[in-house]
């Protein structure tokens, strides 16, 4: 059974750690693919920088669009300008060769000479900005030489400044300008590039340019434009001939490129940004350079031509600029992109993180929740477990027991016996032990199930005490119970976990009280004053100190004297209580209308004692199971701790709550409420029988005065008294009491005539004992008194002496040890009063004895198919005296049981082969039936000897389920009881109808 | 020396019981069988537990019987049987071999033949075993009662 019960709880687990499996499904799509997330983040820098570096690249290249536009727009303007600047100067020195023309050689005699000339050209050098200066040179064949030698008085001298030698033809400059007056007489065809170009001049009729070269004076690079100059004027359309010999003469200038060119960039904006180049490239292969080095660095990798038109259609020129610096890094597209990135990067980066962290997250959670289904099936399990071993280790310990219970019946040394005995007190303890475990495992696995059954709550009290009186006893502890009028009689509920909780807490005051009293309380909850309550617990839970420093110094009106922890329980609020219930008990019958309305009674029990206390640290986890106050606390009074948690646990499942106020030294009181239902008054007289220990109802109608200086501890006196029907006076002294006997005495009784006399032992040593005796003694001499008064005294511990001195006083009659129970006032009444020899004194009885007086004499059939079991039944039955015959299956039984027989009882198997327990008890009543009508018929005549055939059938079974026993009442059985028999099982099976008959018949 | 054998007899009977109890071939069932023997019944227990051999020996036959059945079909019969069985080894407290009932009751519940089979085997030989051990037990009893019945001194075994 065990292992299989396992098994399925740990199959039911698994299958609810599956079910939360199943729930983890709903993944999150970052929980897919968390795997990919590296990856994701890896893609996304890639991306990222890639088109970071597209960025880039893009805004570079807008920027060097931009940079050789600028370029080409630059250099093309410089171009132009030159041009232009060049074409002007070539024009103006157009003009002089026409004025030359026309002035030197149309006019006869010549209009300009070279001072003319000179002054002529230095005005007007202004209009040719780029010329450093111009000279006129005249063609002279040489034939006409010596002449022309003559004429100006100096010889043709070449260009290095030597007398010419001899040519066909020279062109020695006659008329200069002042800047360049160093080359006149210089014959101009004597330079390589001026004769070139002279003859190319007088070819074409056009300005002509020279390849750069080195210009004489400066040395700076020029290049030299030639014009010819005509004798007369020429043909439309003049061939090459005609103009050579029309040629008169030469009109040069020299152009100062460098310098020029210089001076017209100075003039622009830019000019230190960009390196500008003018070459002459009438030779393709061969660029020879006009302006700027040859070999200038700069930013090689851009530059821009731009073609320069000088008018010389021989000659071609271009210009190139550059820049003059490498193209600068873009610093904006360089960060622009930098920054996109490192946005970019820092997004990626917290998407991953977030990603990353709700991965982490529900990671987890999960794990928290498999977690908790594991914690939980391990909380389930270990309950399980400790029920389980818990009930596996009872077996054996039975067996230990019953082997002590063996040895001790043997014959063994003292000091053996004491061994033993040892061994099975702490077996005993043990077996205790474990059932509180077990207790506490079924209340959390959820398996404890309450009863609902009627019983007497009085009784249970009283038995409880009686279980602790010899403890408190040895103490000198007071132990009392009060149950107000107002509980009800029979309440339904569960007696043993009543019984349970109760004997916990008892029990452990008991075992922390030293001093004082332990006093149990029922009444019925009422409305409570919650902020009275409150406020009391305050006070009392925080501030003990003001109550320690009183306590020295008053007495209290609690039961014993001592302070309690809970002063709701002293006489003021305990008066309260007990007076409006006498009010009450006058409209008693309203009272029970209105009580009887409500289904169920909310009850509030409290048990204070006047203990150590619990320590305040310890409050709090005192319904903790294995948690004591302290270490020491087991070590001192022993225990394991459990007894409260499993109390707790009792009173929440009964619908109660427990609570406790509890102050160190002075006392703790726990009280909790439950739920009971309330009895139907029609099963309340049957079951009251079974159930409740009867009260002797001799006492009834009684009176008795209870002399009690505590009014507490005379209420208690007073309820005792009362629940046997006595009507009860309190005194509070000795004297009041003898006065009223002797008012009574002197009246004749026309008020209260006391029967008895309860004194508390108190009351008797603090009170004038004397006088009291002596009262009495009158009374008794005088001999008016019909019925002297029964002095009794009662105690909690007496000594021998006192006995003997209270005898002397006049307590002749008896003394009552408490704590008082009902029953025990009852026997001891008895006693004195006489009356119990004619009362039927029950309670004393119990055990086989008792089963051997029911069982005695009584015929009884038991019918089971099994010969061992029907062998064993048998034996047992008939170890108690009863005449035992056996049957083997139900058909032999019904054969025996056929009317009339004289079988007081059956008992009867229900699983048999053939026809079953039920149907043989049916069949059984069906013959009863059938008899009991034909006897009713018979009634008529008047033979009525016995009312009815009803066998008791008993049911034997070895599971008890509560299914069972149903149908065993269903199908007209009385009671069943388990297989294999056990003594006190049978006793309280059998007990239902053989104790009730005799009273049924009676 | 007659109070001495006495003696011994008692001691070696409480120590098979206790190896009885502690095996938990035996439990408290027994002993409360043990109190019913009284002077009005002398020899109850004995009477009682051979029965329960004679009975136990005929289930265990036909369960056998039953089992070894080629066209076996009938396990309600089987469980009838060892609801018998299991019955009245409580009654005598023969706590081991009713859980052994209880595996093979389960084993032929479920129809399972091999478990029966395997059942039934430990089932005879927890039987014989018990059978042994009271049987021990009786004739330490038997020696017992000789002891203490007669008035010479016994020769010892």
């Amino acid at each position: 059974m065990g292992p299989k019960l396992k098994q399925s709880y740990h199959h039911s687990v698994t299958v609810k750690v599956n079910e939360q499996m199943g729930t983890k499904r709903g993944y999150t799509f970052i929980q897919a693919n968390r795997a990919w997330l590296p990856k994701f983040l890896l893609l996304w820098v890639m991306v990222m920088a890639f088109l970071s570096t597209w960025i880039y690249k893009k805004m570079d290249a807008d920027n060097k669009v931009r940079r050789k536009e600028v370029l080409s727009s630059m250099c093309d303007q410089r171009a132009r300008m030159l041009q232009d600047q060049f074409s002007v100067s070539v024009n103006h020195v157009h003009a002089l060769a026409i004025l030359v023309s026309t002035f030197h050689y149309y006019k006869d005699p010549s209009a300009i000479d070279q001072e003319t000339f000179a002054e002529y050209t230095a005005r007007t050098a202004f209009e040719r900005p780029l010329l450093s200066g111009v000279a006129y040179a005249e063609r002279v064949k040489h034939s006409e030489r010596e002449k022309f030698e003559r004429q100006h008085g100096w010889t043709i001298k070449t260009m290095k400044r030597e007398p010419s030698p001899i040519r066909d033809e020279y062109a020695p400059v006659i008329f200069s300008q002042e800047t360049v007056s160093y080359i006149e007489s210089l014959d101009m065809m004597s330079g390589e590039e001026d004769r070139e170009n002279i003859l190319r001049a007088r070819a074409t009729g056009k300005a002509v340019l020279t390849s750069p070269f080195r210009l004489l004076g400066s040395h700076h690079l020029g290049v030299v434009l030639t014009f010819p100059v005509y004798k007369s004027k020429l043909p439309p359309k003049p061939s090459v001939e005609e103009r050579i010999e029309a040629t008169a003469g030469y009109l040069g200038g020299a152009f100062d490129v460098e310098s020029l060119v210089e001076n017209l960039l100075g003039q622009l904006a830019g000019n230190q940004a960009i390196l500008v180049n003018v070459y002459d490239i009438t030779n393709s292969s061969d660029h020879l350079i006009m302006y700027g080095h040859q070999n200038q660095d700069g930013d090689l990798a851009l530059l821009h031509e731009s073609k320069l038109d000088f008018g010389d259609p021989f000659r071609k020129h271009q210009m190139i600029c550059r820049y003059h610096q490498k193209a600068p890094t873009s610093w904006t597209a360089l960060t622009t992109a930098f920054l996109f990135f490192v946005i970019c990067l820092l997004v990626g980066y917290i998407l991953y993180g977030a990603a990353i962290h709700i991965v982490k997250v529900e990671d987890d959670f999960h794990e928290m929740q498999e977690l908790m289904v594991r914690a939980e099936a391990a909380d389930v399990a270990k309950s399980q477990f400790l029920a389980t071993v818990s009930h596996e280790i009872r077996t054996p310990m039975n067996g230990i027991l019953g082997m002590l219970a063996l040895l001790l019946d043997t014959d063994l040394s003292s000091t053996q016996r004491d061994y033993a005995q040892t061994a099975q007190v702490c077996g005993k303890a043990l077996i205790t032990l474990i059932n509180e475990v077990l207790d506490r495992a079924k209340i959390e696995a959820g398996k404890l199930e309450l009863e609902t059954v009627p019983f007497d709550l009085r009784s249970i009290l009283d038995d409880v005490l009686s279980l602790f009186s010899e403890k408190s006893r040895n103490k000198g502890l007071e132990l009392a119970v009060f149950v107000s009028d107002k509980v009800p009689e029979m309440v339904m509920g569960d007696p043993g976990r009543f019984r349970q909780i109760i004997t916990n807490l008892v029990g452990n005051s008991v075992k922390f009280t030293e001093r004082g009293h332990i006093f149990v309380k029922v009444h019925v909850a009422e409305n409570p004053k919650p902020k009275d309550d409150a406020k009391a617990e305050i006070r009392l839970n925080g501030g003990s100190d003001e109550g320690a420093l009183i306590s020295g110094s008053r007495q209290f009106n609690t039961l014993s004297g001592y302070e309690a922890a809970d002063e709701r329980n002293s006489w003021d609020s305990f008066q309260h209580l007990v007076t409006a219930e006498a009010l009450r008990n006058d409209a008693s019958e309203k009272m029970t209308v209105a009580g009887e309305a409500s289904r169920s009674v909310t009850l509030m029990v409290s048990v204070e004692d006047t203990g150590i206390g619990i320590p305040l640290i310890a409050q709090d986890r005192v319904f903790t199971p294995f948690m004591q106050a302290d270490s020491s606390t087991s070590r001192n009074y022993g225990g394991t701790g459990i007894g409260l948690s499993i109390t707790k646990c009792l009173v929440e499942l009964m619908g109660g709550h427990i609570s406790f106020i509890s102050r160190p030294q002075v006392g703790s009181t726990f009280s909790f409420t439950t739920v009971f239902g309330r009895c139907k008054k029609a099963s309340h007289s049957d079951t009251k029988k079974s159930n409740a220990e009867d009260l002797p109802s001799g006492f009834r109608g009684l009176k008795a005065i209870v002399v009690d200086g505590k009014p507490v501890r005379a209420a208690v006196t007073r309820y005792h008294l009362k629940r046997l029907g006595m009507l009860v006076e309190v005194a509070n002294n000795v004297k009041i009491a003898a006065s009223a006997c002797g008012k009574n005495g002197s009246s004749c009784g026309s008020k209260i005539q006391p029967d008895i006399v309860l004194v508390e032992k108190d009351s008797w040593l603090s009170g004038e004992d004397g006088c009291l005796s002596l009262r009495m003694l009158d009374l008794k001499q005088n001999g008016h008194v019909f019925k002297l008064p029964k002095m009794i005294l009662l105690a909690t511990n007496i000594t021998n002496a006192e006995l003997e001195k209270a005898k002397a006083a006049g307590f002749a009659d008896t003394t009552i040890m408490k704590p008082l129970r009902a029953s025990m006032v009852a026997a001891c009444l008895q006693q004195v009063l006489g009356t119990g020899k004619s009362l039927p004194g029950k309670g004393i009885l119990n055990g086989s004895s008792v089963l051997g007086s029911l069982l005695c004499g009584k015929r009884i059939l038991v019918v089971d198919d099994n010969m061992v079991n029907r062998r064993v039944a048998a034996g047992a039955l008939k170890k108690f005296g009863a005449a035992v015959e056996c049957a083997e299956s139900g058909k032999a039984a019904l054969k025996l049981l056929q009317l009339p027989h004289s079988f007081d009882a059956c008992f009867m198997d229900i699983q048999m082969p053939e026809m079953d327990g039920f149907e043989a008890t049916r069949r059984i009543r069906m013959l009863e039936s059938q008899a009991n009508e034909q006897m009713n018929g018979d009634t008529n005549k008047g033979s009525g000897k016995k009312d009815k055939w009803h066998l008791p059938i008993l049911a034997m079974t070895a599971d008890v389920i509560l299914a069972t026993y149903d149908e065993c009442l269903k199908c007209g059985m009385d009671g069943y009881v388990s297989k294999p028999f056990e003594e006190e099982n049978l006793y309280q099976a059998v007990a239902k109808f053989f104790k009730t008959k005799p009273i049924s018949d009676s | 020396m007659l109070g001495l054998a006495a003696d011994r007899l008692r001691a070696d009977m409480n120590r098979l019981l206790a190896f009885l109890f502690h095996q938990g071939i035996l439990d408290e069932q027994f002993l409360q069988l043990q109190q019913l023997q009284d002077e009005s019944s002398p020899n109850f227990v004995s009477e009682v537990v051979n029965i329960y051999f004679h009975e136990s020996e005929k289930l265990l036959r036909s369960l056998r019987s039953l089992l070894m059945d080629r066209e076996f079909s009938d396990y309600n019969k089987m469980g009838i049987h060892l609801n018998q069985f299991m019955g009245s080894s409580s009654s005598i407290g023969a706590n081991r071999i009713r859980n052994v009932c209880v595996a093979f009751r389960a084993a032929s519940e479920q129809n399972n033949r091999a478990g029966c089979l395997r059942a039934l085997e430990l089932l005879e030989h927890e039987y014989c075993f018990l059978k042994n051990k009271l049987h021990e037990l009786f004739q330490i009893q038997q020696q017992r009662v000789l002891a203490a019945g007669v008035r010479y001194p016994m020769q010892n075994i």
